[in-house]
């Protein structure tokens, strides 16, 4: 006999279990906007109103005195913590939403069989909404690859869509402001264009491991999902806990090592070091980034606090660019697939384009 | 019913094994389930993402840790 264990649907028809019901899923979604509307209202006072909250604990609850370092520490962490996680929470659900109408499925049967430059600025803009994290790596390149996807248009996609993250945009932003943020993803486009194209151009097919040409995929079987609106507020409630969640640790650490630079370091500190004038800190930038794996959260406030000590822009944007987008554990993970000539071409390419954006925006800015 | 939960072994694919077994115990059903971490293999099944849970050689869910009513439905759904 036929049953159905989930209790809210089943008492009528047993299957009507199969179906959601429409009312029930509108009730669903007009529940969730009652709840979302006054929190975004809220978010929005609060957030207007961190600046002058932080310098009332600062400086009338906590007693400090101004110009000190450790006032300009503490009012920094009590500005930047909060108003950092607040974005990272808008941010995170948004995107989530709109990650909810894009699938791997789906990207991969958008970029199967595109001519090569369509498919790789297609690639690196569907690296930014497509969910996507680097242990599936591995089932993705290979899902991508056998299924008519071109070799350098996956690699467009495996640039972005970790480099382009939406944390890393966010702390951008509201660290550095918005010009920062869109340099920051524009340049990374570009790096993931170029680089995919250049590696297509290449001819690397041969440096695949080659079990990889010899699977045989089904081109999966999966039933495509309906959303209801509902779903997609979940979605994005989900990304949140998920995402939240598992950095805010990083981002309180981040903020705070930045307080500490930014009240303790002497102004002008960096500019020896990381400053314009060392032409050689841009290729140091990136060979220390490389192998570092941090997420973005804990390694953008810390450069924040660099560029505040003189920093230049554009190596500081080197650095943050290799940590973020090419990580040690990753060239492992894709190890299973590509052969060494092929990871050293990817890594290569790819460290070389965030040299030249390193360059470029210490000569530009 | 064969039941397989793929993924290397990320902490979500430990998750989804954790929610696959629970679901098969609640719903008493007489289910394999089978974790595989073979990376070929589960290239073999055509998955973009993992974890992903196989259900009579069907996917089911792909990239993601499922809800434990959603496998539910899936045991009841080939029962």
């Amino acid at each position: 006999m036929k049953t159905c264990d989930s209790q809210s649907c089943c008492t009528v028809i047993p299957d009507s279990c199969e179906k959601p019901d429409i009312p029930d899923e509108k009730f669903r979604t007009l529940r969730y906007l009652t709840y979302i509307v006054p929190l975004l209202v809220l978010w929005w006072f609060v957030y207007g109103e961190l600046e002058s909250f932080s310098r009332l604990v600062t400086y009338s609850v906590l007693h400090l005195q101004h110009g000190r370092r450790l006032s300009g520490a503490v009012e920094f962490f009590i500005f930047e913590a909060p108003k950092v996680l607040m974005l990272l929470l808008l941010v995170v659900f948004g995107v989530g939403v709109v990650r909810s109408f894009f699938t791997p499925e789906k990207t991969r049967a958008i970029l199967a069989g595109k001519r090569e430059s369509i498919g790789n600025v297609l690639a690196a803009l569907l690296g930014i909404v497509t969910p996507f994290c680097s242990c599936s790596a591995v089932p993705l390149f290979i899902g991508f690859v056998t299924t008519g996807v071109p070799l350098g248009v996956t690699f467009s996609f495996l640039i972005s869509a970790p480099m382009i993250n939406e944390i890393a945009v966010v702390l951008l932003y509201g660290l550095f402001g918005w010009k920062v943020a869109a340099i920051y993803i524009s340049t990374g486009l570009l790096i993931a264009m170029i680089a995919g194209w250049i590696i297509g151009k290449l001819h690397m097919e041969p440096y695949l491991e080659d079990w990889v040409l010899q699977i045989k995929t089904s081109g999966s079987g999966m039933v495509e999902e309906k959303l209801t609106w509902a779903d997609r507020i979940q979605y994005g409630l989900d990304a949140i806990k998920d995402i939240v969640g598992k950095v805010w640790p990083y981002v309180l650490v981040g903020i705070a090592i930045g307080a500490g630079i930014h009240g303790y370091v002497p102004e002008g500190f960096m500019a020896s070091i990381m400053g314009k004038s060392a032409w050689w800190s841009v290729p140091l930038a990136v060979v220390i980034g490389v192998p570092m794996y941090s997420n973005a959260a804990g390694i953008i406030p810390v450069v924040h606090a660099l560029i505040e000590k003189g920093a230049a822009l554009g190596t500081v944007l080197a650095f943050m660019m290799s940590v973020i987008g090419l990580s040690f554990p990753e060239a492992v993970i894709l190890r299973k697939v590509l052969k060494p000539r092929l990871i050293a071409v990817f890594f290569g390419v790819v460290a070389f384009g965030i040299m030249i954006v390193g360059y470029l925006f210490n000569v530009l800015m | 019913m064969e039941i397989k939960v793929l993924g290397p072994g990320c902490s979500k694919c430990q998750q989804t094994e954790k929610v696959v077994k629970d679901a098969v115990a609640e719903a008493g059903v007489a289910a394999d389930v089978e974790k595989v971490t073979d990376m070929m293999a589960i290239a073999g099944y055509g998955v973009f993402g993992t974890p992903a849970v196989v259900v009579n050689g069907e996917v089911k869910s792909v990239g993601k840790v499922p809800k434990k009513e959603d496998v539910k439905k899936w045991l009841a759904a080939v029962k």
